[in-house]
């Protein structure tokens, strides 16, 4: 086993085409950020390090109120997704069989499932037929919903290995099943729960294409305002805004992997 | 007997809220953008009652002066050209992601770690974001053709945006992590003896990858395409920015009807009939899994 040590692992083209494939991935995005922190307006020229395009995109108010608008909508979608996701997790992964089951999951992937533009038209559509004209509240309404099988994705997935045993002993200690919940499932639920959460913001923040079709004037988020602004050219300042909203989103889902992968439940 | 039915009743009854936010808001929308689409368009914006499928016909008919259908390839040229870019964007990343992925699965289980958070990331960052850097790169003024000229290898700046080529890189650029991801999941659970063994009977690189890696990987590779097809037929930021709306595909298209075009009552026929694609895609992929025979 031992002389001459062939080791199938070691794959050198492997390697450096995955590493190629990686600097695909990434070269784009480091090209953006170092354009944003360019003191030069013309971009291949470095002359030194500035945040001054920083401090002008935070001197435009239309991006700062788009910027506000987007927290707001996060803010909401996040916890009303994440808290309606909980249950129906449970239902997917501890319930038995119940009547409408497979309806229901596939149900809850539709927003995964349809094209994005078809759930954008469908939602504004919809909005005006319902005459809803809530301003904030519609974008609200439509992240909401595309949040929910984001919010569910690691909260299933955490339950799914964590052995059904600890409920039963639980259950056999005579707890209640509100007490099981509240003392045993969902403390170690915790950690899925917060990286759905995050998952679900991420999500919301980021949301360009159902957002430009569903908002009304005055309810623009930071990505629609952005796209505004790429629309009348390239600007450092428009270099800026997406670098802001290109760090928060990376901070949240490094973030959210983080708890996710902390610590596996042992059985 | 009692208790298992209550049991029942109370799983229903946990997922009824998301599922009733589901069908309010998702499920309804979409019957009712069905029924738009065989209104009359209002000229303003929304559309008038009368019922009439002239929508679908306006997809391959023209009326002409006269008030006579001619047949009319506009739209269905627009169609061909979305499912082709979305079929060659799922065949570069599986091209690429096979062989990423399959590095990936061999690592030892930190570098894994890292590796999936990096491919990850992309995933989960704004989409409009990593299509304008594509701008930032492949403009007359941009970075690629400015150290092009810099080296001296072109007098004149190239013109690489507002082309088929262009759409398609940022389809790919996006698309590629939904394609690693689920042939990731497919291999990580390969059985590293299995390698080891091939290898044992001589197997050569080729053979593990065609013989060994392929059919293991297949369940995610179907997962991967149907993750990758679907959002690059719809697509709409990168036909949009690197297209400049002149390299027009499906989403773009229905996008147009609601703003500039003001016909809702065609754009609505437009999604039917890419949901209709859309289904399609979802049921070869279902089949392709039950007539090999795994479970995902």
């Amino acid at each position: 086993m031992s002389q001459k040590g062939f080791d199938w692992r070691r794959m050198p083209e492997y390697r450096l085409f995955s590493m190629l494939a990686l600097v695909f991935l990434y070269a784009p995005l480091v090209v953006l950020i170092v354009y944003a922190f360019n003191a030069n307006r013309v971009a291949l020229i470095w002359s030194g390090f500035s945040v001054k395009w920083f401090v002008k995109a935070f001197g435009n108010e239309d991006l700062r109120r788009a910027a506000w608008n987007s927290i707001v909508v996060a803010a909401v979608a996040t916890p009303v997704s994440t808290l309606v996701s909980v249950p129906a997790a449970l239902a997917f992964e501890r319930g038995r069989f119940f009547p409408g089951r497979a309806a229901g999951e596939a149900l809850i992937a539709m927003p995964l499932v349809a094209p994005e533009i078809v759930t954008a038209i469908a939602t504004l559509i919809f909005f005006e037929a319902i005459g809803l004209r809530a301003g904030l509240g519609n974008v609200i309404i439509a992240h909401t919903v595309f949040c929910i099988p984001f919010a569910l994705l690691p909260i299933r997935a955490r339950l799914r290995e964590m052995p059904v045993d600890i409920e039963d002993a639980a259950r056999d200690l005579y707890a209640d099943a509100w007490a099981v919940f509240r003392r045993v499932t969902l403390p170690l639920l915790m950690p899925a729960i917060v990286a759905g959460a995050t998952l679900a913001f991420v999500v919301s923040l980021d949301d360009f294409l159902i957002t430009l079709m569903v908002a009304q004037a005055g309810a623009t988020t930071l990505p629609v305002y952005l796209y505004s602004m790429l629309r009348l050219g390239v600007t450092p300042e428009a270099n800026a805004a997406a670098t802001i909203l290109l760090l928060v989103s990376i901070t949240a889902v490094v973030l959210s992997y983080l708890l996710a992968n902390r610590r596996r439940v042992k059985a | 007997m009692a208790a298992s039915s209550a049991r029942r009743d109370r799983a229903l009854l946990l997922a009824g809220p998301a599922l009733l936010v589901i069908v309010v808001f998702m499920l309804l929308p979409m019957a009712i953008a069905a029924v738009y689409s065989f209104l009359t368009p209002d000229p303003y914006g929304g559309v008038l009652h009368p019922f009439t499928p002239a929508s679908y016909v306006r997809f391959v008919y023209d009326r002409d002066l006269d008030d006579q259908l001619i047949f009319d390839t506009t739209y269905l040229q627009i169609f061909a050209r979305s499912v082709v870019q979305a079929l060659f964007c799922t065949l570069f990343c599986l091209l690429i992601g096979l062989p990423l992925a399959w590095y990936m699965a061999t690592r030892p289980p930190r570098l894994r770690q890292v590796l999936v958070l990096l491919v990850t990331i992309p995933f989960w960052t704004n989409l409009l974001i990593r299509t304008y850097c594509w701008v930032l790169l492949l403009r007359d003024q941009g970075l690629v053709n400015q150290v092009l000229q810099a080296l001296g290898l072109i007098k004149e700046p190239i013109t690489f945006l507002y082309s088929d080529g262009a759409v398609q890189l940022g389809l790919v650029y996006s698309s590629l992590p939904f394609m690693v991801l689920p042939i990731y999941g497919a291999l990580e659970k390969v059985d590293p003896r299995m390698v080891e063994a091939a290898y044992d009977l001589y197997a050569d690189r080729w053979a593990i990858m065609r013989r060994l890696v392929w059919p293991l990987a297949w369940p995610g590779v179907v997962a991967g395409c149907l993750l990758v097809f679907v959002p690059a037929l719809g697509a709409f930021l990168s036909p949009d920015i690197l297209g400049g709306g002149k390299k027009l595909m499906i989403g773009s298209l229905i996008q147009q009807q609601f703003t500039t075009g003001r016909d809702w009552s065609f754009g609505a026929a437009l999604s039917m009939i890419l949901m209709i694609f859309v289904l399609g895609a979802l049921m070869w992929s279902a089949w392709r899994r039950t007539r090999i025979g795994v479970a995902t």
